[in-house]
């Protein structure tokens, strides 16, 4: 078998796959606080207002130097965040309606802003959407005597300085994301930590705004850390599997990309949305389809138990081992799929026209009715419950009951006879 | 400013201007009105991920139907932009996913997705873009005559509905599990009033474009809050304010001399216009606002 390679990166392609990987790496490590803290889409906003901080910043410097719309955008960013918590305060909005408000507003202004300078500066609006991660490797620096994209050297900076900011206060973030409380009532300002996340928020978004677009800005601060989420529930582990997700996506959004022949940044975010969608499904403890073929499994197990143990006391009204045992034809799909068990894993089998139990069957059927009757017992001797009350509890324990935990009743209750005078199957 | 231009703007010579007055004006005010709604039970930022979503669906759209037509592109992106409330919905119910990641999460992939689509759409033969862009960012200057007509006529509709169900989405906004216990039916009223902000959402995506259009449903009735405790002087003054936006940044767009040759794009003179009043209102609002709470603040300490 031969695979087409043509949408493996070649050459300076490769510079495009660093760049994307970079800036959802960092994008993601970050965004994975803001998701905990459920600040997800301050990121969001975050992205889109930074616009007005570089408008201004070009007005202002008259340059497209990187400083100073740096700053700009830094500015813009910690703006939205203090904008946002002030109205929500003062006004008692919503946090959401306070978030919309500023954001939008501040976009508009940029849009226009930019509108306004249009003649001297090539800031398209667009470009600021889609980002132009393909002209990554057009614009190079030297570095040590190495030409490499400038966007590169500032994308690995950041992820760099994001690194550094979540190792060095781990305890700190992870304290104030949990618990801010209790983070401000031990001496780490919940406010403080708040702020210094928002500050390295807004520099990675500017960081990554300028070379991916602010689409996939947005995409890469909530998707991997969510879906991280959804695989482990350990901060760490979360951070470290965020970061990898981040690069998966981003490599195959590039190849997605490539194949298809369309925007980078495009394929990326959707490449991120497929991996959380996965997730979601198919998540080993918090996944849909995970948690249904669970509760599937218990649901036919129950059912299975439920037949063996009607059997059984069948069985016992007329003790014969070869006696035919008459059942009811199946009502549900669930008790079908429970008698079609029994006989595959030979608990059953089929005597003229009937069922019979086999010695496995009768053993497995005994050990369930010895824990309804031991359960039953036990909440007659230690409980008030009147006697008509005993069955349907002890019916939904004794499936849960372990050979362990029936062995302790049974010294506990010291009974042969459950208290409708019927016989505790002994082991 | 051309006096001349403005005597013809203000006595609506000009047809071109008359049909993007009565677009922008009717589209403002009945995002207002929904906005108020949306906004009391805290789906502002739904209609956010419904409008990034609608661009994929106006991709599909164009990909099936082969031409920019207008209707047609608008039930693809009113299809995509219910998919994504839907999306949001199931991710907040059925995973440990939070509302507002989930609202991320949905912009993040559904415009990536439409992107990507309009990226294909362009490059392929005969596609040129065909004024999809004009979506994201709006323009309303380019709006005809049935444009304007069939987004006039989807917001009278939308109106009409918001009009004859007052007292049930009020129920919803306020006690819905109180209207639940009475036998109203709350899950279909709530799928409803999503129903409405999608189309809202859509209706106005021509003119405000996908970025912006959250704006008129979360501002106006952010500013109205601020003036009043009671829900129906609430929606009548979010509608106006929205509406009042709407004409005010038309009208602007038409007359302010615009720099370059791109002119002044409207949907972001619309939502700086409602942003004014939104700061306005913050200050001086009735019942919220700074000033006179803290005049009342004020007038109690002397008392005391």
């Amino acid at each position: 078998m031969t695979f087409d390679l043509h949408i493996w990166p070649e050459g300076s392609e490769w510079w495009v796959v660093t760049a994307a990987a970079l800036a959802c790496a960092a994008c993601a490590v970050i965004g994975t606080f803001l998701v905990l803290r459920r600040l997800s889409l301050l990121g969001d906003a975050i992205s889109h207002a930074i616009l007005p901080g570089i408008a201004m910043a070009f007005i202002l410097s008259g340059s497209r130097d990187v400083w100073p719309m740096l700053l700009g955008a830094l500015a813009a960013g910690l703006a939205t965040a203090g904008l946002t918590a002030g109205i929500q305060r003062v006004a008692r909005l919503g946090s959401d309606a306070s978030l919309g408000v500023v954001f939008s507003s501040l976009f508009a202004f940029g849009v226009l802003l930019i509108t306004w300078v249009a003649d001297r500066v090539d800031l398209d609006p667009g470009c600021v959407l889609y980002g132009q991660i393909e002209f990554v490797p057009l614009d190079t620096t030297t570095v040590l005597g190495i030409d490499i994209p400038r966007a590169v050297l500032w994308l690995s900076m950041i992820l760099v300085a994001d690194l550094l900011f979540v190792i060095v206060l781990f305890k700190e973030l992870r304290l104030s994301s949990f618990d801010p409380a209790m983070s401000t009532a031990m001496g780490f300002g919940a406010g403080v930590i708040h702020y210094l996340l928002m500050t390295f928020v807004a520099a990675t978004c500017v960081a990554a705004f300028e070379s991916v677009g602010s689409i996939l800005v947005v995409a890469m601060l909530v998707a991997p850390g969510a879906t991280a989420h959804l695989l482990t529930d350990r901060l760490s582990s979360t951070l470290v599997l965020a970061a990898f997700l981040g690069v998966t996506a981003a490599f195959l959004g590039f190849l997605g990309a490539k194949w298809f022949d369309t925007s980078v940044a495009g394929v990326i975010s959707v490449a991120a949305g497929v991996q959380f969608l996965t997730a979601a499904l198919l998540a080993p403890r918090h996944g849909i389809v995970t948690r249904w073929v669970r509760r599937g499994l218990l649901a036919i197990r129950i059912a299975r138990e439920d037949e063996l143990a009607a059997l059984y006391r069948q069985h016992e009204a007329s003790p014969e081992p070869s006696a035919t045992l008459t059942v009811l034809p199946p009502s549900t799909l669930r008790q079908r799929l429970a008698r079609r068990l029994l006989r595959l894993d030979q608990s059953v089998r089929r005597i003229n026209g009937g069922l019979s139990l086999t010695p496995a069957g009768l053993e497995q059927g005994a050990a369930i009715v010895r824990a309804h009757r031991l359960w039953e017992t036990y909440l007659a001797q230690k409980t008030d419950l009147p006697l008509d009350h005993l069955h349907e509890a002890s019916h939904r324990v004794e499936h849960f009951v372990s050979a362990e935990l029936a062995k302790r009743l049974s010294k506990a209750v010291q009974a042969t006879q459950d208290p409708h005078g019927r016989p505790i199957p002994p082991v | 400013m051309n006096d001349l231009d403005l005597l013809r703007l203000i006595t609506l010579q000009d047809s071109t201007t008359r049909t993007v007055l009565l677009g922008t004006g009717t589209l403002g005010l009945v995002s207002g009105v929904v906005g108020a709604f949306a906004m009391l039970r805290r789906r502002g930022l739904v209609a956010d991920a419904v409008a990034h979503a609608a661009l994929p669906g106006i991709c599909v759209a164009f990909l099936i139907v082969g031409s920019r037509q207008f209707g047609s592109l608008l039930l693809g992106a009113l299809v995509f932009g219910a998919l994504a409330a839907w999306a949001i919905t199931l991710i907040r119910g059925a995973t440990r996913v939070k509302e507002d990641a989930a609202i991320g999460i949905v912009i993040g992939a559904f415009f990536g997705l439409g992107i990507a689509m309009s990226g294909v759409i362009q490059r392929s033969p005969g596609g040129n873009k065909a004024g999809l862009d004009g979506f994201i960012f709006g323009k309303a200057a380019s709006m005809v005559r049935d444009d304007a007509l069939l987004i006039a006529g989807v917001c009278a509709g939308v109106l009409l509905i918001v009009v004859l169900l007052y007292k049930e989405l009020k129920l919803l906004c306020f006690d819905e599990d109180f209207g639940a216990s009475q036998g109203w039916p709350t899950l279909r009223l709530d799928l409803l009033l999503m129903l409405l902000v999608c189309v809202c959402t859509v209706a106005g995506l021509p003119a405000v474009g996908v970025v912006l259009m959250v704006a008129l449903l979360i501002i106006p009735p952010a500013a109205a809050r601020l003036w009043t405790n009671r829900l129906g002087p609430m929606v009548l003054l979010s509608g106006l304010i929205g509406g009042a936006s709407g004409l005010a940044g038309t009208a602007m767009s038409a007359v302010l001399p615009a720099p370059g040759t791109r002119g002044w794009p409207t949907g972001p003179l619309i939502v700086l216009c409602a942003a004014c009043v939104f700061v306005v209102s913050l200050l001086l609002g009735k019942a919220r606002g700074v000033i006179p709470g803290w005049l009342g603040r004020r007038r109690i300490e002397r008392t005391a």
